[in-house]
């Protein structure tokens, strides 16, 4: 289990999903157990969480990820944006902490 | 703000202008199978050395799963024969679920062991795994299988799964061993908690769809219920029934014209077990295949499905009949099960086209003696069908 999440830390996505595009569109589709549910079994991102997502790479910390979006979304909320997102997929195990 | 949200993979497919080239893959891994089952149309010996000999290698399985994906593709479905029968299953699978495919296994749960119950418990398909019942006690089911043990260990693969939550489905074939089982069947269903509906039924029984044996066939007709029994098991639950005809007939009824492919063939397909692909998995025309071994899917799906899909029936019958009766949609005849039956694949097929008018009947759509295609005021119809008193007629 993982601290809260802060600007300091590095975000990679899970092995336990894999992440497809698809159209344009992320599409998660969970690969373990728990992740998803048998009715609603993927996941897809809002225009927010794929511009972030497509940052997390497992080497760049979330406050790098957020100086370079800060270019290109200039006056926007990223740093809220930010944890707001990896808060989220971090809960639902679909990013993970990179030590 | 949510920045993801939960969907099926259902609506994903249908967001306007996101839909994937091809949706699902149908893989028939092998036609072996460890069961020897008195009616089925596909099935090899588990131990068949030509079937050995041809079956697609795991590398040109994979190189076509990594096709799918790479077209947009959600699911693939692993059938037989027996799936599990293949010694690389283990390793197909996980190279699906690691592409992002959803998996969906048809299976007789019969090779279900430890091991593989807890890998689709950690590794889960995302689809409930069906398992065909051949009957609820050794003896009917193995008057079916014609192998002796095949049910405890079929029950173990059940049991295995339960036990590890993981979601499966069953579903069965009408035979005459098990057809006084229903109620039993029904009610072990109902206990699964995976399942909302009673279990499927094969009412129809297929013949050999490669049409390899007509000493089968003959048996397999011989095992048929006749149209009137076929209703009576399709309406036993005539309330849930009622009202599923109810929103189904309101939606699709209608004649379908000379389109020989209405359904969903030519949009997604079937690979056999030696690398064709087929329009769907009932059909094995061989007029109607494209060599995967040598060609890739995504030529198949820009090239070969919109031929299928335009095809045309030229059958005088067919044309006379089928093509102008608004009771298509409600029948089961199609260009796979015509071909199983007559070689051809637009003839009329009399088992279906009565079953549909008793069903037609017994809905209040048709009067004794009306024909489908005869019927001029077929919306005002459809718009009459009774909801609630199956005794009400036009």
């Amino acid at each position: 289990m993982t601290g809260p999440v802060s600007l300091e830390k590095i975000y990679a996505p899970s092995d336990d999903i894999v992440a497809r595009e698809i159209e344009g569109e992320i599409i998660i589709v969970p690969l373990t157990a728990g992740i998803g549910n048998i009715d609603d079994e993927l996941f897809t991102l809002n225009e927010t969480g794929r511009a972030v997502w497509k940052l997390l790479d497992g080497k760049k910390s979330l406050r790098q990820v957020t100086e370079e979006l800060s270019e290109a979304y200039e006056g926007a909320e990223i740093d809220q944006d930010v944890l707001g997102f990896v808060s989220e997929l971090a809960k639902r195990r679909i990013l993970v902490e990179v030590s | 703000m949510g920045y993801v949200e939960r969907i099926s993979s259902d609506k994903f497919e249908r967001w306007p202008g996101k839909a994937s080239m091809l949706r699902r893959l149908d893989f028939e891994l092998t036609e072996r199978c460890n069961n020897n089952c008195i009616h089925c149309s596909i099935n090899l010996p588990a131990d068949d050395p030509s079937a050995l000999e041809r079956e697609l290698s795991a590398g040109e399985v994979r190189r076509m799963l990594t096709e799918v994906a790479a077209l947009g593709g959600m699911e693939a479905r692993f059938t037989g024969g027996e799936p599990l029968l293949r010694e690389d299953f283990e390793e197909l699978y996980l190279f699906a679920r690691r592409l992002g495919l959803k998996v969906m296994i048809f299976t007789n749960g019969r090779l279900i062991d430890r091991r593989l119950a807890d890998l689709f418990a950690k590794i889960p398909p995302l689809i409930p795994i069906e398992i065909t019942v051949y009957g609820m006690h050794s003896d009917s089911y193995e008057d079916v299988t014609r192998v002796k043990g095949s049910f405890a260990q079929f029950r173990r693969g059940l049991e295995l799964l339960r036990q590890r939550n993981v979601p499966f489905a069953i579903k069965t074939a009408l035979l005459p061993p098990n057809r006084e089982e229903i109620d039993e069947l029904e009610s072990f269903a109902a206990d699964i908690p995976w399942m909302d509906a009673p279990p499927q039924r094969v009412v129809f029984l297929e013949k050999r769809c490669r049409r390899d044996d007509p000493e089968k066939d003959r048996r397999i007709e011989a095992m048929r219920l006749s149209p009137e029994e076929a209703l009576a098991v399709i309406t036993r639950r005539a309330d849930r029934y009622r009202k599923e005809m109810y929103e189904f007939c309101g939606k699709f009824l209608g004649p379908p014209g000379d389109r020989l492919f209405p359904c969903g063939a030519g949009h997604g397909g079937s690979v056999d077990a030696y690398g064709r692909l087929e329009p769907c998995l009932g059909l094995r025309a061989p007029e109607l295949t494209y060599d995967l071994r040598n060609g890739s899917l995504k030529e198949a799906v820009l090239d070969f499905f919109p031929r299928v899909r335009v095809m045309r029936a030229s059958n005088a019958e067919y044309l006379r009949r089928c093509a102008r009766c608004f009771l298509k949609s409600l029948c089961d005849q199609c260009p796979a099960r015509s071909w199983n039956e007559t070689g051809a694949l637009d003839r009329p097929l009399e088992f279906q086209c009565s079953l549909t008018h008793l069903q037609a009947q017994w809905l209040g759509l048709l009067r004794p003696g009306e024909h489908g295609w005869e019927i001029e005021d077929w919306p005002s119809r459809i718009g009459h069908i009774p909801r609630e008193n199956p005794s009400c007629r036009l």
